[in-house]
């Protein structure tokens, strides 16, 4: 039973980790109706930051660990946002009429550009990460079920899940936003400026990849320019599995895929961890095209 | 007016590329040999070393007048440790007309470039590729390494394991490419001889985010240690992950982890690792003058395999003079008909390929460093 919970724990770190990145991707997703392959980048682009920011305070500040990571959090969510901005405005703008295809491809070649980037700009290597985190001192006699570090990422998750969701259902913008999602020229036609509510959109979402990448780095202990891929690609499938363009669903799906993944480690073999969490992904895609918590989406003829 | 821009553009574009290629023109008289491995991405702390000790021996031969008489040119080519770059690398550095080819680094892009080495009759010596197949099958006659192959380095760390461990359950994990699965599966076999139990064996995947669910496993079965056949970025993430859920059980591993970046990346987690790797060489002269000669150089201490690289490249160029001729065939033959001194001590490679005289030992990272046991 014990071991039976440990995999849970296990899987709802696993799925919190991707629901995190899955976040930004299904809400750009949802508003724009363009993957954004570049999101991955996004998250990566965060954790260097956070990296640079975090050991340059490090090393000539004697600040608290807690106010370095605010310090760095708030740096990672300043450029990226600035970055996702950017490449909106580069990549995907003079794209927007475009058929999708082109921008997908847009989307692809910008992901490869950044990591490149990061590349030349940074270095080839893996870079250690030292925790930010201080550990919790309750958590100490229960550290094989759960650490500090996926508890925070727990909890952080469920945050900026309300958050987007408040955000998107009962603000102004948020209304603006969904007005955008459904028709373009009619929002425009009644005085929405789909221009600021775009920017808006990549603006948040790059925040959650930063937030994401703070985090996460701060799990795995180490980064490197390719760190995004991987990582993009999970949660993108993911946001495809819990249904692209919902919330909760980005959430959903990426719990259902790390308790996959986990249950399948634990108990049949973790050399085979991906085929089961894409065996998941194909049955669930056949019985529910549009993902778990996906709205058909109905063609009016 | 746009257009003609455009063709302006292009024009240019084709110029540069055919002063590109007139720069490449070829010198005559230099003898060409080619270092292959991965120089970028992931992996290239494992390749750079091996280009900056052809380097610094060749520095040395052409002061002092070559080989056969000629110059001694570096053919260097990135292969990012991948096998389908490989084989094109491969094909690149014989159209270039290398008479022999220092590399490549990792055993599956190796494997997949020496096919096309054997059809040129063109040598190769590996300072690093340690999967047993590339002697042991018979397939690459051309093919020679200066590092011990990955079953003898198994049967060491599974001696430690059993001996001085005194150990009789292990966990064995792989990241499911050629050298860690390769590495896992020797170890196994070998600790089965010394009557060590595996209890589990499985694949892990390189660069997943978390790895809780398997060491959890671990937690849950009997296990005393666990065995890695893989490289350090995994294997950081795994000590680190260890450390966090309170697993304390030895670490044991390879050569891929016997490197400093593991130790860099891993920090305090990488304390008390074990990871077997070449002996240490630190007190033959040789090795100390080509460790000084790096110094002197780069500023900096020697990376991965470097040692095994500055051998690999003074044992090929004495066996070419000794040969007395750039055909590959005779090459060969030199290669395994004499001892040279090379900083790995007196060696010379027996007829599968394999380097007699070189062997594994023990680390163990204590204070941050990697110590001999």
């Amino acid at each position: 039973m014990k071991y039976f919970l440990q995999l849970v724990l296990a899987g709802l770190t696993k799925g919190s980790i991707y629901a995190l990145i899955a976040l930004g991707y299904t809400m750009v997703y949802g508003i724009i109706k363009l993957i954004n392959f570049a999101h991955g980048e996004i998250y990566m682009i965060g954790a260097f930051t956070a990296l640079i920011v975090g050991g340059a305070l490090q090393i000539t500040t004697g600040l608290s660990p807690l106010t370095i990571l605010a310090i760095s959090l708030a740096a990672a969510i300043f450029f990226s946002s600035g970055y996702g901005v950017t490449m909106e405005k580069i990549a995907y703008k003079p794209l927007r009429n475009a058929p999708r295809l082109t921008a997908l491809i847009s989307a692809i070649g910008m992901s490869l550009i950044l990591q490149n980037y990061v590349l030349l700009a940074q270095t080839s290597d893996f870079l250690p990460f030292r925790s930010m985190i201080p550990n919790f001192p309750f958590l100490t006699p229960g550290k094989s079920l759960v650490t500090t570090t996926q508890l925070v990422i727990l909890i952080t998750t469920v945050v900026v899940m309300v958050i987007l969701t408040l955000l998107i259902k009962f603000t102004r913008t948020g209304k603006a936003m969904r007005a955008t999602s459904q028709d373009k020229v009619m929002a425009q036609l009644v005085g929405i400026d789909i221009n600021k509510v775009i920017t808006f959109t990549f603006a948040v979402g790059s925040a959650t990849a930063a937030i994401g990448g703070v985090l996460i780095a701060n799990h795995t202990g180490q980064i490197n320019f390719y760190i995004g891929f991987l990582a993009g690609i999970k949660a993108f499938v993911a946001a495809v599995l819990g249904g692209i363009g919902s919330i909760p669903g980005a959430v959903l799906g990426s719990l259902v895929l790390g308790m996959t993944e986990s249950f399948g480690a634990g108990y049949i073999s973790s050399a085979y961890e991906d085929v089961f969490a894409f065996i998941i992904l194909i049955l669930i895609l056949i019985f529910k095209p549009s993902g778990l918590l996906g709205r058909n989406e109905i063609e009016k003829v | 007016m746009k257009k003609i821009f455009t063709v302006l553009v292009l024009l240019l574009a084709v110029s540069t590329m055919f002063f590109v290629v007139g720069c490449k023109k070829e010198e005559k008289g230099t003898v060409k040999i080619a270092v292959v491995g991965p120089h970028t991405g992931d992996l290239a702390s494992y390749g750079i070393p091996t280009i900056k000790a052809a380097e610094l021996v060749v520095a040395d031969w052409n002061a002092n007048g070559g080989v056969l008489g000629r110059q001694i040119e570096l053919v260097i080519e990135d292969d990012v440790c991948k096998p389908e770059v490989a084989a094109n690398s491969a094909a690149k550095v014989v159209g270039e007309g290398v008479v022999a080819v220092i590399g490549h680094i990792c055993s599956g892009a190796t494997k997949s470039a020496m096919g096309i080495y054997n059809e040129a009759n063109i040598p190769a010596i590996s300072p690093s590729a340690t999967n047993p197949p590339l002697t042991q099958s018979g397939d690459y006659p051309n093919f020679f390494r200066t590092i011990a192959s990955d079953d003898a380095q198994a049967a060491t760390d599974a001696e430690f394991i059993a001996k001085t461990l005194g150990l009789k359950k292990v966990a064995v994990l792989h990241d499911k490419a050629d050298y860690g699965k390769g590495f896992a599966d020797f170890t196994v076999e070998a600790l089965k001889g010394l009557g060590v139990e595996t209890v589990l064996y499985e694949g892990i995947t390189a660069g997943a985010v978390d790895y809780s669910a398997i060491l959890t496993k671990i937690a849950n079965s009997d296990a005393e240690a666990i065995v890695f056949g893989g490289y350090h970025p995994e294997a950081s993430k795994l000590v680190q992950q260890m450390t966090q859920m309170g697993l304390d059980i030895p670490f044991v591993s390879d050569d891929g982890v016997k490197d400093d970046t593991f130790i860099k990346v891993a920090g305090e987690y990488a304390e008390g690792v074990y990871a077997s790797g070449p002996m240490d060489t630190s007190a033959n002269p040789m090795s100390q003058k080509a460790t000084a000669d790096h110094k002197a150089k780069y500023g900096e201490d020697p990376g991965a395999f470097f040692i095994n690289a500055y051998a690999a490249t003074i044992a090929l160029l004495n066996a070419i003079e000794k040969a007395d001729s750039t055909d590959g065939l005779e090459i060969m033959k030199a290669l395994r008909s004499n001892y040279v001194d090379t900083p790995l001590g007196s060696i010379s490679f027996d007829d599968k390929g394999d380097a007699i005289g070189v062997g594994f030992a023990v680390y163990q990272v204590q204070n941050g460093a990697y110590v001999e046991l």
